[in-house]
């Protein structure tokens, strides 16, 4: 049998497989809760999955992992009532 | 069993339903489109329990077929010429995943000029990608050959894709009494799909993402190689068993005409072996003994029969249907390169006839053939490596 030459290209998710991407970041997503209308676009946006979200009565409750946030801003640009800062960190 | 005349190009819907296909995907392209349309109606009407999907482009075709399969059902799309380019980044993709599926190609010319006629530019393209091609002589080889084609790219020494190729027009839309097999022979033959993992909704796990290990990247690549490798010998043992099934063994990789005591060999592939056959009868009518070396499979190549059936000619003459343009024919470069490596001396031409269409007949095959025979016993060697026919 020859079956051993069958090496396969997958891998599983990971949380942090690339290690503590919150250090890239040079500016930092901040939720003016004032503001939030809990309507979950950031959460649907965020491309590393750094947004969590929960259920609050009919709208939702989102808050930001800045372990692996990046900063890249998406949230802040797609959020429909301007409530995500962009901080200036370093 | 049942006796119908059939195009080639229904010959392989018909075998994509033995084969019980679940999902088909394919975009519409002349000289394609009929095996599509039939199969459409065998899944409408024919009772065949297949889900077919309709999509915009060859790129999303075979890309829809890929997703089906990786999650774990026979999957199964056809395409020609321009269609088969415009899908080449998922031919590759699909391959170095390690999925077995199977396509046709009815092989078609590339444009420009705009030509529906066949040469085996289109799939000759596939060669380096780490799929297996089958090229069919005749209908009832394509029926056969597709059917097999299931169980020889799910055998887990192999697990890769593979395509049969059958010429435009002389067997796409060429009528011949072809047998087709019984459902429950097909079931008997066929195992359940295997494959060497499955995608499924909920349980995370990614294929293709950025390599951490660069070595194992590399490896990968040797294992398409070694896989098609293993191929031979499944290649061999499926025919041998479909023989057994069907009283219709083709000889595996290659099979040979009139070879045996044959001084001089005609070595091609796909519908013109036909043509090559009556000029070897007619050449041997004239004194001149011919046989001709059929290339079942272009990949994985078959070097070892190849060597065994050139061993101790006269001279070879390998017809190729397309020119790796700036170097010569494809089938001719890897009869000669594994020629080299078994240190076997025989002179060998290259002939690249038949492009764009342009038909090649067996009186052809006859002239080229008795001039080459001359050539050869005047001179002991050949003196043009390459010539194209006319």
């Amino acid at each position: 049998m020859k079956r051993a030459d069958l090496i396969l290209p997958l891998s599983k998710p990971k949380i942090g497989v690339q290690g503590i991407t919150g250090s890239w970041r040079i500016r930092k997503p901040v939720i003016n809760y004032g503001k939030c209308v809990g309507c979950g676009i950031c959460w649907l946006y965020c491309p590393d999955s750094t947004i969590e979200i929960e259920n609050a009565g009919s709208r939702f409750r989102v808050s930001i992992d800045y372990t692996y946030c990046k900063g890249c801003g998406i949230c802040s640009s797609v959020c429909p009532v301007k409530a995500i800062d962009m901080v200036r960190e370093v | 069993m049942v006796r119908l005349t059939l195009t080639g190009n229904h010959c392989v819907a018909y075998a994509a339903k033995l084969a019980r296909v679940k999902v088909v995907s394919a975009y519409p392209i002349t000289p394609q489109t009929t095996i599509v349309e039939k199969i459409s109606e065998l899944a409408e009407t024919g009772g065949a329990d297949m889900k077919v999907i309709k999509v915009e482009s060859e790129h999303s075709a075979l890309a829809a077929v890929y997703g089906a399969a990786t999650a774990g059902l026979r999957a199964f799309t056809a395409t020609s010429s321009h269609g088969l380019l415009y899908m080449y980044e998922i031919v590759w993709w699909v391959a170095q995943a390690r999925i077995p599926m199977v396509m046709a190609i009815v092989t078609r010319t590339i444009g420009p000029p705009w030509n529906i006629w066949t040469d085996h530019h289109d799939i000759m393209s596939l060669r380096d990608s780490g799929w297996l091609i089958a090229m069919a002589e005749n209908n009832q080889e394509v029926l056969d050959e597709t059917v097999k084609l299931f169980k020889i790219t799910e055998d887990p020494e192999v697990f890769l894709p593979g395509v049969i190729g059958l010429d435009a027009f002389i067997l796409s839309h060429t009528v011949e009494p072809v047998e087709v097999p019984d459902q429950e022979l097909v079931d008997s033959f066929l195992p359940e799909r295997r494959q060497p993992y499955v995608i499924r909704a909920g349980e995370a796990l990614i294929m293709g993402n950025i390599p951490s290990d660069l070595l194992a990247n590399f490896k990968m690549r040797e294992g398409v190689h070694r896989g098609l490798r293993n191929a031979e010998e499944v290649i061999e043992r499926v025919d041998t068993e479909w023989g057994k099934l069907t009283g219709r063994y083709y000889g595996g990789l290659v099979e040979c005409y009139r070879c045996e005591d044959a001084d001089y060999l005609f070595v091609g592939a796909g519908a013109w072996v036909g043509d090559m056959r009556i000029a070897v009868d007619k050449l041997r009518n004239a004194g001149l003994r011919f046989g001709v070396l059929k290339i079942r499979y272009v990949r994985p190549f078959p070097y070892a029969k190849v060597l065994e059936a050139v061993r101790g000619r006269k001279g070879v003459l390998v017809f190729d249907r397309s020119i790796s343009a700036g170097s010569a024919g494809p089938i001719f470069l890897d009869v000669t390169s594994h020629l080299y490596f078994s240190k076997l001396k025989v002179p060998v031409k290259n002939v690249v006839a038949g492009l764009a269409g342009f038909d090649v007949s067996y009186e052809d095959f006859s002239r080229i053939g008795e001039a080459f025979a001359k050539e050869v016993s005047e001179s002991g060697w050949v003196d043009s490596s390459l010539v194209f026919y006319p």
